[in-house]
This record gives C-alpha cells, structure tokens and sequence, in this order.
C-alpha cells in the first residue's frame, strides 16, 4: 500500500513536471479523478459561499447597520443560496459518489467515462459562468452586476422589466449548464449501478450508500428538466418576448412556483439522501456491527424518494392555493416523516449494544442524527398549513431548513471526507485537529441556528437587509453572528489539517476503519485500475467474510 | 474471494448503453412533460387572437410521415443485425427523408402562421406555448435527421458494420421516443386545445 500509483500521484511516487500533472488532470476521465476535482471544487464554492455569508452576518450583527447597500445584500444572499446549492452540495455528493461507488461495486469505472468529464467540465463552467457574472452582467443598462433573485427566482422579479442588465441572464445560464451536467452524471450512475455491479453483487447486497446514490441520480433524472424547462421558459419571456410568466397577458407567475418547487423540493432530498448513505456506511463500521435493517432502508430510501415528488407545493402555502390542495401537501409532507422516521430508528438500532468507536467520522454522525431529528420536527411543524401561514418567510424557515443542510448534510459530508480521506490519500486526517473542528462545529452550529428559530418566532422576516432595534432581534442576530465565528475556524482547522495531513499525516494502509464493503480491500490511493481482478461477494459485507471465513455473513441474511 | 469475472464484455456493453439512453429518455420525458402542462394550463387564456381554432390545421401528411419512420427505422436495425448492409442504408435513407418531409411540412405550418395569421411567440399565450412545445419537438426531429445523416455518410463509405447494431439500435429508441412525443405533442395541440 505503500506503493503508491504515479498515475493518482496525490502523496509521493514519481513525479511529472507541473504541466504534465495538469494536462493529466485536466484530460483525465479516470472516476476517481474526476471525484476528487469534483470535491475540491465543491470546497472551493463552499469557501465562497462561506465568505458571502459572513458578510451577510456582519451587516444583520447589529440593529441599522449599514456594511452593505441593500442591493449588495440582494445580491450576496442570491449568490450564498445557489452556491451552496448548485456549486457545492450536488458536485460535492456527486465528487463522493464518483470517487466510492465504483469501488463499493467493484467497478473499474464508471459505465461512461467520457461523459463523466462532461459532467464535471459542465458543472463547473456553469460555476464560473455565475461567478463571471460580477464582471459581464453589466449589460447595456449598466445596472445590476450578480443576480439578486434570491435562490428561486420567482416571477415576476425575473422579467426584464424588474431585472435589467443581464445578471439574471448568468444565473439562468450557469444553473442550466451545471443541471444539464448533473443530469449526465446521474445516468451515468445508474448505468453502472444497475449493470457494472461485480459478480455476486445482487441488488440486495449493495453498500447502502449504493441504493441511496441510485434513488438520488433518478430523482436528478427527473426533476433537473423541469428546472432547465422552466428556465428555458424564463429565457423566451425574457428574450423573445414570450408570456410564461407575464400576467399582464394571461401568463400566470404562479406556474414558476410550481415548476421551480416541483425541482426544488425533490432536490431537498436529492441534497439529503447523500448524508443518509454517509451514515449509513459510518455508523456500522464504527458501531462494529451490521447496517440495522437494511430491507427496511432500501424501502425507506426508495419511499421517500416517491414521496419527495408529491409535497412541492408546502413551499406554497401562503400563496393561497385551495383548501384542497393546502390539506393533500400538507398530508403528503407529514408523510415523509415515516420513512425518514424509519431510517434515525434503524441508525440507533445499528448503533445499539454496538461496540462504538467515537472516531471523527462517527462523531460527525452523531451530531448529525441528533440535529436531522430537530430538523425534522421542524419541518413536521412547517408542514401543519396554518402553522406555516406564521411562520413562511420568516428566519424560521432559514433555520429549519439550514438545520437540514448544514445539520444534517453538511457534518455527513465532513463525516464521510473523514472516512474516505484515507482511501484517496493513503494518509489519515489528523484526530485531534478532527475533534477541534468537530467541537467547534457543532457550537458554532448550534449558537448560529438554534437562535434563529427565535428570530423568525419572534416575526423576523428573511432576506431583510436590516432591521430596526425596538423588535427585541438584536441579541438573538447577535448570537447567530458570533456563531458564524467558531464555524469559521472549524473550517479554516479543516483546510489546515488537510494540508497538513497530506504531508505528515499517519500512513492509513489499505483499511484503516476495518470496514467492510469493497473499496477497502485494494490499496491506498487505488490504482487507476481499482482491482487487479475484478472481486466477487458473498454477501453484503465482503470484507467480513474475507477476514472471518469461518463465520461468513451470507447465511444471516 | 477475488476470482476473474465472468460477464461477458460485449453484454455489459449493450446494457450499459440502454440503461443510459433509458435514464436519457426519462428525463427528455419530463422535459416535454412540463411543456405539455404548461400548454394544457394556458389553453384558453390568452386575451387576443388569433386563436388555435381560427389557424390550426391537422397536420395529417406530417403525422403519417413521422410515424412511418418508426417503421422504417425498425427495418433498418432488423437489416443491420443480420448485417445486410445495403438493406439498411435504404431503410435508413427513407428513414431520413421521412424525418425531413415532416420538418418541411412543419416549416410550411409556422410560414403560414407568422405571415398569413401574424402568429409569434410573442402575439399571445398561444403563440408562445405552441412556438416552444412544437419546436422543442422539432428540434429533437432535427438532432434525429442529422444523427441518422451521419451515421448513413458512414455506412456508405463502409464504416458500418453488423457489430454497430447496438449503438444504431440506441439511436432508434431515440427516434421512436421523438415519434411518441409527437403523438402526445399531436393529442394536446391539435385534437384538445382547438
């Protein structure tokens, strides 16, 4: 393991000028390359949403601050929100994906290489092309420079007689490219889901984390073009003079609702889904026993996958839709919460009378079921219609739903970066530089979000630049922006002790976890090829049965 | 544990190669989904004329050009799987002008439309639903025309053989899911919404 591949060439082995290293990354159709470009990129967005929303923080710190101009704040909050969703969480769960799943299959890549350089050239061309925009929107009007549409752009903001110059030109574009890329990689991962699997390896005896991934990659097949639909739409109103979304011809700014939220709800859980398949493959190994009740997550992941296409329009409550349909979404979204209920009983299930091993990767979990359960009551609250007729567009929202994302996704994606770290490096993270950025993390996460729950109780809207100081806001903003502080370094320790780990860090060998699934029995980093020779499974823990033949898990399940 | 796989390459390729035109027809579904709805959604709705019952004329030649295609198509992979290459090339060849009669049977509509009934995407809802749905579709019929084109300037040059079958075959599913498009584009546009 100590070889290490001149082609993946992350630590050591032999070294090629800087322009050939280049030109084999940048020509390089390799999954694992791909993955790893693919969550560098991801953490490199993370970053700068990251910096937007400090700053975002620093002018609401404070009663009538005035850091930012009001269109600035615009602006930022855009750009914050499709960032984070479309330039980190999805090339981030698709950089994973990419990297583990072949390997979890015994793969030697996936079905279509070329198209998964496509995928990942177009997401991130459709990442500069939004950031392009700080430059290029100016347009012939000379207003405007990044959008300032918020996330999702609702009509009629979006026509040309609310937004002039052309920002909102590059938001349409770049989330159009990078979806359209999104889309590609999808197939691609079910194409090699369903036909690259290695001998043995029957459905039900995939890693968890590769049912998951393949209800992701259908859910993205089937709500990314109606995004890029509605943005096409959104493209003919604006430039051929089309009446989509133009009331004022009979066009109904209402169907940009439907259309946006029949994408966005389902991407709540094409965003979530990942952290689950995380955990999934976290928890066990570090509990040191089998994934409690893996039919029932199977039906669950799948559950909630049909389910996630039938709950859009609880985004759409205060907009007066019928009582009718008020009482189906509201009944199809408290439905959710059994299959997710299902999945937080079978992680405690998995980790009880368990042999746990608290580990930075299992810790990060750990907090995750605790705050994802917080979340999740909140989210049964904001499904109760008449509740979210108090609370919609109010800074309870914005904490429900960054519990989910940074709760719940986003300690998942650091669990797993620990978990996986060792693979693509063959070096460890550091463990005490881990715990401190954990630490920090989950105070600073718990400083920032819980208090805005009590914001938007106490009636605080969202997306205000600013706000007066006799509404009894001040200390609660005050506590949301310090919290921002301690989130801040567990990040920066994060970048430090990857850079250091990279040099100095402990040499992991090919399984340092003793784990079970595939991608542990070939070397740290793999060669480019994964396997010498393509593995074949007994049963859903091929490693356990490789180091205990004399008690294989075949016969118990 | 690690023993030499037994899956036949050839196998795992054709499938490889259906799953992902299946997950790419699935999402060009949902694609022209939205539109059908949104066209369905604004059906009567718009404040000023001209109105689908006032210009729209069945469009039969077109119709039957398209769905023969689907045939002839069917012949053509049939004929390049037992590697009658010449056979193919002709089915091919009708394939392709069945394709473009149908394009230039939908560029004489809109001609008629835009400068006889002064119908545009921008006149009214009408005028912008039917532009998009109708094109969107067209220009998937384009992309066919233009894919079978150049697979046919490979065949007669010779470059296209029996073991091609599969990936022709691939292209075809697209062709016939273009075809079943238009029978749903055909069933919202011409028979419910005049």
């Amino acid at each position: 393991m100590t070889v290490m591949d001149s082609e993946v060439g992350a630590v050591g082995g032999v070294r090629n000028s800087w322009l050939e290293e280049l030109h084999g990354w940048v020509t390089t159709v390799d999954h694992k390359r791909l993955g790893i470009m693919y969550v560098l990129s991801a953490l490199f967005f993370m970053v700068i949403g990251g910096i937007e929303i400090s700053i975002i923080r620093l002018q609401l710190s404070q009663a009538g601050l005035n850091i930012v101009s009001p269109q600035t704040f615009n602006q930022l909050f855009t750009m914050h929100g499709t960032t984070m969703i479309f330039l980190f969480g999805m090339p981030m769960l698709f950089g994973i994906a990419n990297y583990v799943i072949p390997l979890m299959l015994g793969a030697r890549d996936l079905a279509f290489p070329r198209l998964n350089a496509l995928g990942f050239w177009l997401f991130l061309f459709g990442g500069l092309l939004l950031y392009f925009s700080y430059l290029g929107a100016e347009g012939l009007y000379g207003s405007g420079s990044a959008p300032d549409i918020g996330w999702f752009a609702y009509a009629p903001l979006t026509s040309k007689t609310f937004s002039r110059g052309n920002s909102t030109d590059y938001w349409i574009l770049a989330i159009l490219v990078s979806g359209f890329g999104s889309m590609l990689t999808s197939v691609n991962l079910i194409a090699t889901t369903l036909t690259m699997r290695c001998k043995g390896m029957t459905l039900m005896r995939m890693p968890m984390m590769v049912w998951i991934m393949l209800v992701v990659s259908v859910l993205v097949v089937l709500v990314i073009p109606p995004l890029t639909a509605a943005q096409v739409m959104l493209l003919f109103d604006r430039f051929l003079g089309a009446h989509f979304f133009d009331a004022q011809a009979g066009g109904s700014a209402l169907l940009w609702q439907h259309l946006f939220w029949f994408f966005g709800h389902p991407e709540v859980y094409i965003l979530m889904l990942p952290g689950f398949a995380y955990a999934s493959e976290i928890i066990p190994v570090f509990s040191r026993k089998v994934l409690f009740g893996y039919p029932a997550m199977v039906a669950a992941t799948v559950g909630i996958g049909i389910l996630s296409l039938g709950v859009w329009a609880h985004h759409m409550f205060v907009v007066g839709l019928t009582r009718n349909l008020n009482v189906f979404f509201a009944g199809s979204t408290l439905l959710v919460a059994v299959p997710t209920g299902i999945k937080i009983f079978n992680w405690l299930g998995t980790m009880y009378g368990g042999k746990i091993r608290f580990d930075t990767p299992m810790l990060f979990c750990v907090a995750f079921l605790a705050q994802f359960v917080v979340a999740g009551l909140t989210g049964v609250i904001l499904a109760i219609a008449p509740l979210d007729w108090q609370l919609s567009d109010s800074y309870f929202v914005v904490a429900h739903f960054h519990y989910v994302i940074v709760g719940g996704l986003l300690f998942t994606i650091f669990g797993a970066i620990y978990y996986w770290f060792p693979k693509v490096t063959g070096r460890r993270l550091n463990e005490t530089l881990g715990k401190w950025q954990f630490w920090l993390l989950v105070i600073g996460f718990q400083v920032t979000f819980t208090t805005m729950h009590v914001q938007g109780l106490l009636g605080m809207p969202r997306r205000i630049y600013t706000y007066p100081a006799d509404r009894g806001w001040e200390i609660w903003n005050l506590a949301t922006s310090i919290g921002v502080v301690f989130q801040i370094a567990a990040v920066a320790i994060f970048a430090f002790n990857v850079w250091r780990s990279l040099r100095k860090g402990q040499i992991a060998g090919d399984d340092p976890w003793d784990a079970w699934t595939l991608e542990w029995s070939t070397t740290s980093p793999p060669p480019s090829y994964n396997f010498e020779t393509i593995p074949e499974v007994q049963s859903r823990r091929p490693l356990w049965d490789l180091k205990h033949p004399e008690d294989p898990d075949g016969i118990h399940e | 544990m690690t023993t030499q796989s037994t899956v036949d390459p050839e196998l795992s390729i054709s499938l490889k190669g259906r799953v992902g035109m299946l997950g790419m027809i699935a999402s060009e579904s949902t694609f022209f989904g939205c539109f059908l709805v949104v066209y369905l959604f604004y059906i009567g709705r718009s404040l000023n004329g001209p109105y689908p019952a006032e210009v729209l004329e069945l469009p039969i030649v077109a119709t039957i050009c398209l769905l023969s295609s689907s045939v002839t198509i069917w012949f053509a992979t049939r004929a390049l799987r037992s590697d009658r290459t010449r056979s193919f090339d002709l089915w091919f060849l009708a394939t392709i002008i069945l394709g473009a009669l149908f394009l230039v049977a939908t560029a004489q509509e809109w001609m008629g439309l835009i400068y006889e009934d002064g119908l545009t995407i921008r006149t009214n809802l009408f005028g912008t639903t039917f532009y998009s749905l109708v094109g969107f579709h067209a220009a998937h019929v384009t992309i066919g025309v233009l894919l079978m084109t150049l697979i046919l300037v490979l065949s007669v040059l010779g470059h296209v053989r029996g073991r091609d079958a599969e990936r022709v075959e691939m292209l075809s599913w697209y062709w016939h899911f273009v075809d079943a498009v238009w029978i749903a584009v055909f069933t919202v546009v011409y028979v419910v919404g005049r």
